[in-house]
């Protein structure tokens, strides 16, 4: 139980202390690497509270972002450049976004939730690729939101409201799960019928919940695209919602600190996997994900509580 | 006749997202597996072929071939991955699958290269054909409809007529059942992956000269075999293609159509690039309304 | 004479070409104990399964409290004051005994939109999650994990899950199933001394328990309700003792 408490709290403060690390260390790579961990932890998050928290395998959930970022990108390139005013927005796309899929996908079970999840991300992808205007399948460059108290162009400054976001979704995650309506998602995920038999209009709750996830999902998505003034299809392809599953499920199901893990052991091993291979043969570093795949396969056999479950038994 | 024209390549392109979605779906219903690695097979059967096709120098030996190659492909990949996940829960499945997707669409990059292939179009099917007086249609396509009506019919007698297909329509409806019944599940299971995976192969390999042969090439057909088992309801192979030839009416007329039907009202420019999305937004649309219907298909099971 | 607390009215579910519920009219009068018996096959759980709300009569009427139920979903079936055990056990394996009764409770008070607030922390939820354990006797396993009672203690959670929302009917689907002697001894007392004060509707194989707690016994065969009265009626009832009863009582 020790090691539950300190090495997240390690692990954070680590994180606040990061860019001022890689400044005296002069590794100013770190940072933008340290910024896409917690970027992509923040969405981790997002998705841990309707996968792991409430078993809905959503393998849709990049649209989100997709949708955070390309709101925010197209604003931009219309010429609306405050963050006031384009964040507001791009949250409100991500939730109606959600309202919509959650509502049609959440009266199916299953194998058919995950497809039809998975078949509207396509949809919103297959619907930015045709966007002439905004750069269709290239992508479009943008300029970074404008707050009047900080500029995000800085790269410190960015990281921190990044930090700060994810520390709120963490605080959120926290509460939620063991409040009355984090029973309800919990319950559900343990026993649906059960919980309907009890008198829970499950469906309702499920909604609201894929609603939040789908928000705190765009919001990823809108620091995603000030990160590298850049929006793209690609961020919300199929295999970025695989990625994001594969993080949730890598750092611990419905485990508070899982995506934080996850995050940081993804990013780690698509760092270190290249090196290593190439130490081992030159040349071989370029095909990293042959070796990438099956250990996915051996982590969906055999990984049970991910690295989470490492740090000792979870206490209720 | 544009229209016929155009009525027969939704009708091709609806027998090629058969030959896919037939094996996805009797993997789904009879395994309850989520297997997103299909779309690998697809693109396995593809490259196998190119290389046979290559030895050969002829298309029809390098198929032949091809399709025992893929065929023993899945059984490989049944017996080392996907057997040990049929107990697993499907988020469990979606993972594994995830995997192998990485792991095939990396072998080939590394085997075959990372530019993409081409196959041509076998020299004795690249004429046109008149199947209407002043309509010519090419031929390599008239046979891609006719050989996937072969194979739609054979399976159809496969399942309907025979002990094995017996076992895939009683697997279907209760999967527990057939293991009391003393049939030998294992083997049963690894034949009807192997089946699947030589159908997804045929349906890569035919469609490579008409759309080339790329990494990831079976990455985003596959989501689209998906849509059409979950239209069609999973587990019913009458379901797989009665979707299958929806999906490829819609897309097809969606295409051939829909750049004319926005421009009156688009620029040029504009109609042109929003026609392709759009007509694959249909499909998500006709799976929407499928679901709000019918929420496990046109002929799935009832839960 | 008051109407009765549920009745059903000419209820007739088909699957295909098999007739499930074969016209069926019942009735639970309030504080009654009413039993429904029949052998297997004679469309029990789908009856069950209608009064819930899990399954949709192809004709027919049910009414509650007063209230045409029919096409009510089952959750708000829940609230009205109808609540049923499962007949394969179906609790929260992964919560703690305790914390599947607060979950239970916490149904009934007020909604769950709130996000912040330990539910732990709520005195209202923890009291009577509390009292609904001891009355069934499991306050001494409350903090054991429900996957880890025993089978009868798991029984015993349904109950409670079930009357935590102080229910005015109680469906039992065959509580004592899969029980021992003593511990179906023990259920039976338990539910003798809910008699008066909730109305129960109790789907049973066990003959001796039916006969110790039924104020009624209504018996369905192949989906027809062929007859309706108090346990001694039913003994001397020639139909049934032809059609099922022949078999146990032998």
């Amino acid at each position: 139980m020790r090691a539950r408490t300190i090495v997240p709290a390690l692990v954070l403060l680590l994180f606040a202390a990061l860019p001022l690390l890689t400044q005296a260390f002069d590794q100013r790579y770190l940072l933008s690497v340290g910024t896409r961990i917690v970027i992509w932890s923040i969405a981790a998050v997002s998705l841990n509270m309707i996968l792991g928290y409430g078993g809905l395998v959503s393998f849709g959930h990049a649209a989100f972002f997709g949708i955070g970022g390309y709101a925010v990108g197209i604003l931009s390139a219309e010429g609306i450049e405050s963050g006031w005013l384009q964040w507001p927005v791009a949250l409100l796309a991500a939730i109606i976004w959600a309202a919509i899929v959650g509502a049609l996908s959440l009266r199916t079970r299953g194998v058919y939730f995950i497809m039809i999840t998975l078949a509207f991300a396509q949809l919103v992808y297959y619907l930015s690729s045709g966007l002439e205007a905004y750069g269709g399948d290239d992508g479009l460059n943008i300029s970074r939101s404008r707050f009047g108290l900080i500029d995000l162009r800085d790269k410190a400054s960015f990281y921190w409201l990044c930090f700060a976001l994810l520390c709120a979704s963490l605080w959120f995650c926290s509460r939620f799960a063991v409040s009355r309506f984090g029973n309800v998602i919990r319950g559900a995920k343990s026993n649906e019928l059960r919980m309907t038999a009890l008198g829970f209009p499950v469906f309702r709750y499920r909604l609201v919940a894929f609603i939040i996830a789908g928000a705190l999902g765009g919001l990823a998505g809108i620091l995603l695209a000030n990160d590298g003034a850049y929006v793209s299809p690609a961020m919300m392809s199929w295999v970025k919602s695989g990625d994001l599953i594969v993080i949730v499920v890598l750092g611990g199901i419905g485990a508070l600190y899982g995506p934080l893990w996850g995050a940081i052991a993804f990013f780690a091993l698509e760092e270190f996997l290249q090196p290593i291979l190439d130490l081992m043969h030159k040349g071989w570093g370029e095909y990293w994900q042959i070796v990438f795949g099956p250990m996915l396969v051996l982590v969906a056999l055999h990984a049970r509580g991910g690295i989470d479950s490492l740090l000792g038994r979870a206490d209720d | 006749m544009e229209v016929l024209i155009q009525i027969l390549n939704g009708v091709q392109l609806g027998l090629l997202m058969f030959l896919l979605a037939a094996g996805l779906t009797l993997t789904f219903g009879i395994m309850d597996l989520v297997n997103l690695a299909h779309g690998s097979l697809y693109m396995m059967g593809a490259y196998i072929a190119w290389t046979f096709i290559g030895w050969t120098g002829s298309f029809v030996l390098g198929a032949l071939l091809a399709l025992p190659a893929t065929f023993v492909l899945g059984m490989l990949v049944e017996i080392v991955v996907m057997r040990r996940l049929y107990a697993r829960d499907h988020l469990d499945q979606v993972l594994a699958t995830f995997g192998l997707i990485l792991f095939f669409n990396e072998l080939v990059r590394a085997v075959w290269g990372p530019d993409g292939k081409s196959i041509a179009v076998p020299g004795f099917l690249s004429h046109t054909i008149q199947i209407l007086p002043g309509v010519p249609y090419p031929a390599y396509r008239f046979a891609l409809i006719a050989a996937g009506a072969i194979v739609a019919i054979l399976l159809a007698w496969l399942v309907a007529r025979t002990r094995m297909g017996m076992l895939i329509r009683a697997g279907a409806s209760n999967r527990r059942m057939i293991a009391a019944l003393g049939v030998n599940i294992e083997l049963l299971f690894t034949l009807v992956f192997g089946l699947g995976a030589a159908f997804a192969g045929l349906a890569g390999l035919m469609a490579a000269p008409i759309a080339s042969v790329r990494i990831g090439m079976g990455d985003d057909i596959l989501i689209v075999a998906f849509v059409v088992i979950v239209i069609g309801g999973i587990g019913s192979i009458k379901g797989a293609f009665v979707a299958a030839m929806l999906v490829g009416q819609i897309d097809i007329a969606g295409r051939a159509f829909l750049p004319d039907l926005l421009k009156t009202f688009l620029s040029p420019a504009s109609a042109s690039a929003a026609a392709p999305a759009i007509s694959q937004v249909l499909v998500y649309v006709l799976m929407a309304g499928v679901l709000v219907w019918r929420p496990t298909g046109l002929f799935g099971q009832r839960p | 004479m008051t109407e009765p607390l549920l009745s059903t009215s000419s209820l007739v579910k088909r699957f295909g070409g098999l007739v499930a519920t074969d016209d069926v009219s019942i009735d639970v009068e309030a504080g009654e104990i009413h039993a429904l018996i029949g052998p297997n096959g004679a469309g029990k759980t789908t009856l069950v399964g209608q009064l819930t709300g899990n399954v949709r009569p192809d004709s027919g009427t049910i009414h509650f409290d007063g209230r045409d139920i029919t096409r009510l979903p089952t959750h708000a079936r829940v609230r009205l004051g109808l609540a049923r055990s499962f007949q394969i056990t179906s609790v929260l394996r992964d919560f703690r005994a305790i914390d599947n009764v607060a979950l239970a409770v916490q149904a009934h008070l007020g909604h769950s939109f709130r996000f912040l607030r330990d539910a732990r922390n709520e005195r209202a939820l923890r009291e009577r999650a509390w009292a609904g354990l001891k009355a069934v006797g499991l306050d001494e396993r409350a903090g054991v994990l429900a996957a880890a009672l025993s089978h009868g203690e798991q029984r015993q959670l349904e109950i409670a899950m079930a009357l935590a929302g102080d229910p005015k009917l109680l469906l039992l689907d065959e509580p004592m199933a899969g029980m021992g002697a003593e511990e179906s001894r023990d259920m039976v007392h338990f539910l003798r001394g809910l008699k008066g004060k909730r109305a129960m509707l109790l789907i049973e194989h066990d003959m001796d328990a039916v006969f110790a707690l039924a104020d009624r016994v209504t018996v369905l065969v192949y989906g027809r309700a062929i007859a309706t009265g108090t346990p001694a009626e039913i003994r001397a009832n020639a139909e049934v003792r032809q059609a099922y009863l022949g078999e146990a009582v032998a």
